[in-house]
């Protein structure tokens, strides 16, 4: 038994910072901790703290599958306890706001399109990750630096681009006499025209729905050379004769190529209708392709071959100005109010590591691309040639608010889907001229 | 302690022990004193329903006509700008058009709701085999998850799978598809009527509760006096049924105007902002876009006339009591 004495010995009593020191050299002796305390930093693996990642769910499990080993691979590497927490990308923006009003929350969060500058005071400067990884990577795509750069300085980390692209029927194309995909608006319109006589129309959301419809209607607005903004970043520029040529376009595309339904299409309609057989082209990102793969025995086209031997993918038609694309932007951002900012600095190195980024990156089969232009040059587009038009599509990624900046002040024209209800109005029949008009008064009520 | 049952000696001994706890005694006699006094006690009754409503009423009220009257965003405080933001959606094209949307889909959805609420709770007060069953069913749409049902109306009104329209067609009803959310006049239309179909059984169920207490003596003699099914309800279901069915027009007032997930879901607001609500719109602005001061102005914009309109049954409903 022993006595009080003993057990005053045994008992852990104040340890003051030379005792620790000393015990501590005593037992990691071994581990070359001199060499930790010569760095005058603790070891990465030595922060041991928790850290919260918040994701979308990813459209292609294989790489949220991926992605969870990295994040098991990192607490290891880190010391940390890493919670991934994966909802959908429409949940984000509460979730973010809840987040940043309370102070408390997810450490890492996953950020779209530009709202690095929306919430630009509430996230922490990461200049220090993002700049290397570019530099390392060939640079970054320069709308995934307009995204996350507020000013100078970095407030989320570019880690990846979901380009979209226009999935089309091959064997429908060809029915009408297209052999490639069209490179300008008024062939797509001749030949749209010739498929909705068949019964399959072009399907487009000109609908509330916050991927395909504002990046198909940016991007045709921008190929018309119409634009939000002047240079200046100041003056609005809507109302010009650029963008009443696009309007009385799209108002004959749409009834003469268009499935006249994608007015209330969100996200998922172009999908099912495409997979389904009911429509010949749509711009999406390739999910509908990665889809038909995965379940490659349940979608059949009209004439019973498997569907995915029937797609392929097509750049956005040309337009007077050029051939632009809106895709969605995804960036890592390090929350102002987390504890840890370090150590999520730190994971968002791990993720973005070569081998790491690679395991993630390969499953995606071009699904979601790198933000840097290295990731181009990667073997995984050898694998399927129907992804090779996803590999440079980032080339001719336009962020909105062009061509000003992509401000808090364009989020707002984005969300109140401004440049898509231009179209969609005059689609259901309100005059060209009173819709750039109304789209003009709108702009400026917000830019002022 | 002992309960004290009475009988001289008993009292004496306890008067006793009271004379040799003087302090406990005067502080156990106050606190019995304060809690006989009946306003005291009813104080103390109402604090914690006070301090539930100031927490999760009172609080957010007050906190949101603040942050209306400020330049807040997420993550930054923002200015007080006086009724800046308020002038902003006031002159928002967007705003009028969810102002007025808000407008028809409350009138038209709440008359419809009325009417056939009523009209289901009257047949529903009636005897036949399997009632009870057909009680229960009538629950199902305001029992199940809004979103979920809503979902499945989604489906119903899809511009091309539409099961609605393949029916229609194959009753060679129609020839082309119906553009239930297309057009903005029907898109208004089908958000209406989902609502409706929603919200029918709150009305049905609680006006069957408040026909059960309509004594059918009062029928009987009336139909025996020659009063027709139509002058019977007119002038006896109706009339006593009021107070009920003011109390919940006013219930379903109130959600209608403030609804959210239904819209939400089926339309986005959209096509071209033809089904925009307050709500719906003030989420767009607030969490979408992050200006929390506007979302707040155009959120609370409803405020005033809802306020109007409450007040108005209230005052309704104490005179159809009062009779």
């Amino acid at each position: 038994m022993d006595t009080p004495k003993q057990r005053d010995a045994a008992r852990p009593g104040p340890v003051d910072r030379r005792t620790f020191v000393k015990g501590a050299g005593l037992v990691g002796a071994a581990a070359g901790i001199e060499g930790i305390l010569a760095a005058r930093r603790a070891p990465a693996y030595a922060q041991g703290t928790k850290l919260h990642l918040l994701r979308w769910n990813d459209f292609v499990p294989a790489a949220d599958e991926a992605l969870a080993k990295i994040v098991t691979d990192a607490n290891k590497a880190l010391g940390a306890q890493i919670t991934l927490e994966r909802i959908n990308a429409n949940d984000l923006q509460p979730r973010i706001t809840a987040a940043i009003s309370s102070g408390s929350g997810p450490d890492i969060i996953h950020m779209l399109h530009n709202w690095p500058h929306l919430y630009e005071k509430s996230l922490a400067d990461v200049s220090d990750v993002a700049e290397p990884i570019g530099k390392a990577e060939g640079g970054y795509y320069e709308a995934c630096q307009a995204a996350c750069k507020v000013g100078n300085v970095w407030r989320a980390v570019p880690h990846t681009i979901v380009p979209g692209q226009i999935a089309y029927r091959k064997s429908l194309f060809e029915e009408v006499g297209a052999k490639e995909f069209p490179k300008t608006w008024q062939e797509y319109r001749e030949v749209g025209k010739k498929l909705k006589a068949k019964g399959f129309p072009i399907g487009q959301t000109a609908g509330h729905t916050f991927g395909d419809a504002p990046g198909f209607w940016y991007a045709y607005l921008w190929s018309w050379g119409g634009q939000e903004l002047a240079r200046d970043g100041k003056t609005v520029a809507i109302a010009s004769k650029e963008t009443l040529e696009s309007v009385k376009f799209a108002v004959a595309f749409w009834k003469e190529a268009c499935d006249e339904g994608g007015l209330a299409w969100d996200d998922s309609n172009n999908n099912r209708a495409f997979l389904s057989g009911t429509i010949s082209a749509t711009l999406n990102g390739a999910s509908i392709y990665v889809e038909s793969l995965r379940n490659k025995d349940k979608y059949k086209t009209d004439k019973g071959a498997l569907m995915h031997t029937d797609i392929l993918h097509g750049a956005m038609p040309a337009g007077p100005a050029g051939r632009f694309h809106y895709h969605a932007g995804f960036h890592h951002a390090v929350m102002g109010y987390g504890k840890n900012q370090k150590l999520a600095k730190d994971l968002i190195k791990f993720l973005h590591k070569t081998e790491n980024y690679e395991a993630w990156f390969t499953p995606q089969r071009g699904f979601s691309v790198g933000a840097t232009n290295v990731w181009q040059k990667h073997k995984m587009w050898d694998q399927d040639p129907v992804m090779l038009p996803y590999k440079t599509a980032a080339l001719s990624f336009r962020f909105f608010g062009y061509a000003g900046p992509p401000t808090a002040k364009a989020t707002e024209v984005y969300s109140k889907y401004i440049i898509v209800d231009l179209y969609a109005k005059a689609i259901q029949g309100m005059k060209p001229e009173e819709a750039v008009a109304w789209a003009e008064s709108e702009l400026k009520k917000i830019y002022a | 302690m002992k309960p004290i049952r009475g009988g001289a000696g008993e009292a004496g001994q306890v008067a006793a022990r009271l004379a040799t706890a003087p302090r406990a005694v005067s502080r156990g006699s106050l606190v019995h004193r304060l809690l006989e006094d009946e306003r005291v006690l009813g104080v103390l009754l109402l604090v914690p329903t006070i301090v539930l409503l100031t927490l999760f009423i009172a609080y957010p009220f007050a906190k949101g006509i603040w942050i209306s009257l400020t330049s807040a965003s997420v993550g930054q405080a923002g200015e007080f700008v006086y009724l800046k933001n308020f002038v902003k959606v006031w002159n928002d094209s967007i705003f009028q058009r969810a102002a007025y949307n808000t407008f028809v889909y409350t009138a038209i959805a709440t008359v419809a709701k009325l009417a056939l609420g009523m009209w289901l709770a009257i047949l529903l007060n009636r005897h036949f085999r399997g009632k009870r069953l057909v009680r229960a069913a009538m629950l199902l749409p305001f029992i199940v998850p809004t979103v979920l049902s809503t979902f499945a109306w989604k489906w119903m009104f899809d511009p091309t799978f539409s099961v609605l329209n393949w029916s229609l067609y194959q009753l060679g009803l129609i020839q082309t598809r119906i553009g239930w959310l297309t057009d903005p006049t029907l898109a208004l239309g089908s958000v209406i009527a989902v609502n409706v179909w929603r919200g029918m059984p709150f009305y049905a169920i609680s006006l069957l509760a408040g026909l059960q207490t309509v004594s059918p003596e009062l029928q009987e003699a009336a139909a025996i006096d020659g009063a027709s099914a139509w002058q019977r309800f007119w002038r006896i279901t109706w009339p006593l049924l009021l107070p009920v069915t003011m109390v919940v027009t006013l219930f379903s007032v109130i959600q209608t105007f403030a609804d959210f997930q239904l819209v939400y879901v089926l339309t986005g607001g959209g096509p071209a902002n033809s089904t925009h609500l307050f709500a719906t719109y003030a989420y767009q602005i607030g969490i979408i876009t992050g200006l929390l001061g506007e979302g707040a102005a155009a959120s609370l914009a409803m405020f005033p006339l809802l306020f109007v309109i409450v007040v108005i049954q209230l005052w309704y409903i104490r005179r159809v009591e009062g009779r």
